[in-house]
């Protein structure tokens, strides 16, 4: 068997450029709105922005377009752990104080 | 067994079914170590949060001292040997033995030009007097007392620039031995596995620092001119 496995996807280089061309706008783009004044949405926007440039890259560079299902839902999996990650523990330091000590 | 011994090749090993099980086993295994990777970095970034939620004033200031220009353009340098890393997978798929090498190489060209930027930048700060617990350490515009929050701000820094550039080390490590075997042609269309799962560890890297470059040179640069 030389010929490769049907389900290979091979995306055209064309493909390729369009999304690094993307991906540098995209940082040339953060880079330069990080010095307009959106108050507490410049997170927002930052945070925005870094998510779209890693879909493309898990998207596209990584192949998870192409993927099989299992492969997909994993990373999804691994994304769930990660949110529970952080929101859990913001849980704890976002809200100390809110109630006060007792006794104090 | 010994009669289906010769029949085993790299494409297919004697365990899988067929050629494309194993390669979806191959692309789940390494997804599944990415997903590690994703909590090693995730403790991390969770400490960044709290931190900058604690001192978003201090962390804004320290953040404006890094140069963003340069950050910028070396985070293009990474997109770029992203790309010549997909391409070089690309060749795999193909089974262009000469372009697997020569995209391997200039993926390997452009990760060393990011870490030479990243030791420039390094050395930088050792300039400024921006490392965290240095006697001399001091960074303009903050107060006396909140210069203890400003080192927070360089040791999360160092840590997770450090983590990075360290995976990127060993990105380069598996590169150079990725290249010594394509050379020798030991990939083809039916088995390129190792280049595969190289370029989605590349790849998770370069995700890892999308998210740096913004958190750690961006945050809040209208305050500060």
């Amino acid at each position: 068997m030389s010929h490769p496995p049907e389900q290979t996807h091979i995306d055209s280089v064309g493909t390729y450029v369009k999304i690094l061309l993307a991906l540098l706008v995209a940082t040339a783009v953060t880079t330069a709105v990080s010095r307009v004044d959106l108050g507490a949405f410049s997170t927002v926007v930052a945070l925005g922005i870094a998510c779209v440039k890693m879909l493309l890259v898990a998207l596209f560079f990584m192949h998870l377009r192409h993927s099989t299902k299992l492969t997909r839902l994993v990373v999804l999996g691994g994304l769930l752990w990660l949110a529970i990650l952080l929101l859990l523990t913001l849980t704890d330091f976002a809200t100390r104080g809110i109630l006060g000590v007792p006794g104090k | 067994m010994a009669d289906h011994a010769p029949t085993e090749t790299l494409a297919l090993r004697v365990q899988f079914d067929t050629e494309a099980q194993q390669k979806d086993a191959a692309t789940l295994g390494m997804w599944l170590f990415l997903i590690t990777e994703i909590m090693f970095f995730g403790g991390m970034f969770a400490v960044y949060t709290v931190y900058r939620s604690w001192y978003p004033d201090v962390f804004a200031i320290a953040s404006s001292s890094l140069n963003e220009i340069i950050g910028a353009l070396n985070t293009g340098v990474l997109l770029l040997s992203s790309f010549t890393m997909v391409l070089a997978v690309r060749a795999g798929q193909l089974g262009q033995q000469k372009a697997i090498v020569m995209f391997l190489i200039l993926t390997l060209l452009f990760g060393g030009v990011f870490l030479g930027v990243k030791a420039y930048e390094w050395n930088q700060k050792f300039e400024e007097h921006h490392i965290p617990g240095q006697a001399a350490f001091h960074l303009d515009g903050v107060l006396p007392g909140d210069q203890g929050h400003a080192q927070l701000f360089f040791s999360i820094y160092f840590a997770m620039t450090g983590l990075h550039a360290l995976h990127m080390v060993i990105g380069v490590g598996i590169l150079l031995i990725l290249i010594v075997q394509a050379r020798k042609g030991r990939f083809s269309a039916s088995y390129y596995t190792p280049v595969d799962v190289a370029g989605l560890y590349w790849h998770f890297v370069d995700i890892i620092w999308i998210f740096l470059f913004p958190l750690l040179y961006l945050i809040d640069r209208h305050l500060v001119k």
